[in-house]
């Protein structure tokens, strides 16, 4: 361990006070920021030379960015258990026998969330809740169905208390499936994240339908291209946090992102950011990445001895870690500024390509660069279009067209994502917020996914453009929540001051409605 | 063949079921009072009285014709209230093909196309055109029309047509000659043979109270349309008529009818045997 100076350490002790004395946190958001400046003070890894003049400097300079991860990671950010193993055996570290029925199985779930760390200390994924739900609501009518259901629902949102908690359903239609979602358009809640995995023929039309109709009303579920996933992670794979597509039992180790607009920034023009600050920065990030893993897996003693792993709800084998990047458009931007092009993100054919070309490049460096402890993905980290972060500003998420620069016409904005949704297998998407008018033809948004997912996108959200819950970047938030923290009132769910913040900084209000 | 285009939407959530292609045709042989968009009625002659009225330059006008320039325009719609004429100076002469051109950008999203206007079934050779192409490409057509032209008489439009929606304005020929200028004794025997055919996919009426009577109407033509349900649902859609767009001399003197009578004609249609009935 290396030694911080007496400065830092007293920063660290007044940010603690701060964090003590804050009259919005709740205790559990106290709890957690103080393990986190704690954490800060740690100097355990073994850091590549440059890393920290990309890192550690002001936000508008910043090209490596590791999203609060902490200096010596205690466990994987992101953990995906294989819940069907609980249903089936039981958990003997929780002494948990396997539940007999809906009722049983729901309270099995309920303990066995609480165990599951993640980076936020709730779990990020909950499950393939229709599949495994299944065979217990078969004993039930549907209206003690659904009153399980939503006492279950409103537990996990009630004591999950962040939005970056996922659970899945699909692609065949189940009767726990539809239960759920008509609960869940009842309730309206910010958690969990709800993905359907969609793929065309064997997803039918009245269930996808009744998708649409549940995320006009509570901004989920998501589709997911079922199609694309199975063929790049197999069929145990699973949507969790945002959109993150990760195997089943396994997870992702770290997750670290360029800001490709700040690289931008270092560049004399295209030729010297593709030749040698891209190259230079993405260097510097993956061998950062790979001394993260590394800890992870041979000091942190994580994967000897925590239950899941033990048990096998987790394999080390299955896990994997996530390339992330930020702000293709402004990077666009700003290379065409400094060739004197004209032209925006979004709107032009050039910076349509030239952003495809950035892509492939990293996608290529990704390929070349073994990453250790990563055999389920072949030995390489997946890329990510990563969805930002509250105090981003002029940042855009992944290679999303920035808000309020959307083309006109939605097809010629799908036609600009067709380029770059299918280098992502760990997840990008698109968020559009949808007019009211669709209540009455909600084919027309299935439309609309069956072509995006012919043309090879991956994932797209939709919401209400009245609705009190909607999607921020890559979770939900109520408006009202937001409302209640801007006027400094406590929120029980730590991602409503990402969405204050992303509404401030990231005009999310703002999108255009289709 | 040649049609005047007022303007393609390339996705469109109310131009029939799912998303289409809605493309609408510039002319109408109709006057209807509550018209929303009377600029799509008549065709431009090429006055030029609009063009000084551009306040962005997206209009010229050289050699006694009207320019357009698409990509100078903000859409705020100075021009088409500058036009003496009831019409729009960017409407476009395009051949069948180009307008295919037009709507292939959005395959796989669409299932679907609806031509609509102004009147389209003024251009039923461009119509079958662009239909035959349409269905070729496994694409849904759809007709939007205020019934004037006698579809029994053009059987190869209706070949390549799979549904028309039919306005069904006024059922009484005094009231519909009062809100639209003509006689409706071929709108409602197309309704009729359309209905029989399978290809009535909609029968829209709009309500305003006062300027006829709605409810005789809706009796009426539900009464003459029952019968055919059995061939196909046939999905009713009862319009409030909103003064948006409508020109200020009618729209100052047309009602607003409430929500309470709107779901009250929708429950006379539901005792008539409709199903499918949408007030909007």
């Amino acid at each position: 361990m290396r030694d911080i100076s007496m400065q830092r350490v007293n920063e660290t002790r007044d940010k603690i006070l701060d964090i003590i004395k804050s009259p919005t946190l709740t205790h559990e958001q106290k709890v957690a920021s103080m393990a986190n400046a704690a954490d800060s003070l740690l100097e355990v890894l073994d850091l590549p030379e440059g890393l920290d003049e990309l890192m550690n400097v002001p936000l508008d300079r910043k090209c490596i960015c590791d999203l609060n991860e902490g200096h010596a990671p205690l466990r994987p950010r992101y953990i995906i258990p294989d819940y069907a193993k609980l249903i089936k055996e039981g958990c003997k570290f929780l002494q948990l026998q396997p539940p007999t029925d809906l009722y049983e199985a729901l309270n099995c779930l309920l303990i066995f969330y609480k165990h599951v760390p993640s980076v936020t200390n709730f779990p990020v994924y909950l499950g393939q809740l229709d599949t495994l739900l299944e065979p217990f609501v078969q004993e039930v009518d549907d209206a003690t169905a659904k009153k399980l259901l939503r006492g279950f629902l409103l537990h996990v949102e009630r004591t999950i208390l962040d939005s970056f908690s996922h659970a899945n359903i699909g692609p065949k239609p189940t009767r726990a499936g539809r239960l759920l979602m008509e609960v869940e358009a009842e309730l309206e809640h910010e958690v969990p994240n709800l993905t359907l995995k969609y793929e065309e023929g064997v997803t039918d039309d009245d269930f996808a339908i009744l998708a649409i109709k549940t995320a006009l009303r509570a901004a989920k579920p998501s589709f997911a291209n079922h199609r694309m996933f199975v063929q790049e992670l197999g069929e145990d794979y699973v949507i969790a946090s945002c959109y993150n597509g990760l195997p089943l039992g396994g997870g992702s180790y770290t997750l670290c992102r360029l800001i490709l607009g700040n690289i931008a920034k270092r560049a004399g023009g295209i030729e010297d950011f593709k030749s040698n600050q891209l190259p230079y920065v993405m260097d510097i990030m993956a061998r950062y990445m790979d001394t993260r893993v590394r800890f992870e897996v041979e000091e942190s003693g994580f994967f000897e001895n925590n239950f899941l792993a033990r048990e096998g709800f987790i394999h080390r084998e299955r896990f994997t870690a996530m390339f992330g990047l930020v702000g293709l458009a402004e990077c666009v931007n700003i290379l065409l500024e400094k060739e004197g092009r004209p032209g925006r993100f979004g709107h032009d054919e050039y910076a349509t390509k030239l952003g495809e070309s950035i892509i492939k490049q990293i996608n290529d460096f990704n390929e070349q660069h073994q990453s250790p402890y990563c055999e389920v993905t072949g030995g390489h980290y997946l890329l990510h279009a990563q969805v930002g972060l509250s105090d981003d500003q002029n940042i855009s998420p992944g290679t999303r067209i920035p808000i309020g620069e959307e083309p006109d016409e939605m097809i010629d904005h799908l036609l600009v994502l067709n380029h770059f949704h299918k280098y992502f297998p760990s997840g990008t998407g698109d968020i559009f917020p949808i007019d009211v008018t669709v209540h009455q033809n909600p084919e027309y948004v299935l439309d609309i996914v069956k072509g995006s997912f012919r043309k090879e996108l991956r994932y797209l959200s939709f919401y209400g453009k009245n609705s009190d819950v909607i999607r921020i970047t890559g979770y939900l938030v109520k408006r009202s929540e937001i409302e209640k923290l801007m006027k400094g009132q406590n929120v029980i769910h730590d991602t409503t001051a990402l969405g204050m913040g992303a509404v401030i900084n990231g005009k999310v209000l703002e999108r255009k409605v289709r | 063949m040649v049609a005047t285009v007022n303007k393609i939407i390339p996705f469109s959530v109310v131009d029939g079921p799912g998303n289409r292609t809605a493309i609408f045709l510039q002319g109408c042989n109709m006057n209807c009072l509550y018209c929303h968009n009377p600029e799509t009625r008549a065709k431009c002659i090429h006055c030029g009285a609009c063009a000084c009225s551009c306040p962005t330059g997206a209009l010229s006008f050289e050699n006694n014709l009207i320019h357009y320039d698409p990509t100078k325009c903000v859409n705020c719609d100075t021009c088409i209230r500058a036009c003496p004429h009831g019409s729009s100076p960017k409407s476009t002469d395009m051949t069948a093909d180009e307008v295919w051109h037009a709507v292939q950008k959005q395959i796989p999203f669409i299932r679907g196309i609806t031509v609509s206007g102004g009147e389209c079934t003024l251009y039923p050779e461009f119509l079958t055109e662009l239909f035959t192409l349409a269905q070729s490409h496994g694409l849904s057509t759809l007709i939007d029309s205020n019934g004037t032209l006698d579809f029994e008489h053009c059987p190869d439009l209706l070949a390549v047509t799979d549904g028309v929606m039919l306005d069904i304005k006024a059922f009484d020929s005094e009231e519909h000659k009062r809100v639209t200028g003509r006689d409706n004794r071929i709108v409602l025997k197309n309704a009729c043979f359309l209905a029989r055919e399978g290809k009535l996919y909609e029968v829209r009426t709009v309500v305003s109270p006062g300027l006829f009577d709605a409810e005789r109407t809706i009796i009426q033509t539900a009464g003459m349309l029952s019968p055919y349900l059995s061939v196909r649902p046939i999905r009713y859609k009862l319009i409030s008529y909103r003064p948006m767009g409508v020109r200020t001399q009618y729209a100052n003197t047309l009602q607003i009818p409430t929500s309470d009578q709107m779901n009250y004609y929708a429950e006379l249609l539901t005792a008539k045997g409709f199903k499918d009935i949408i007030i909007t």
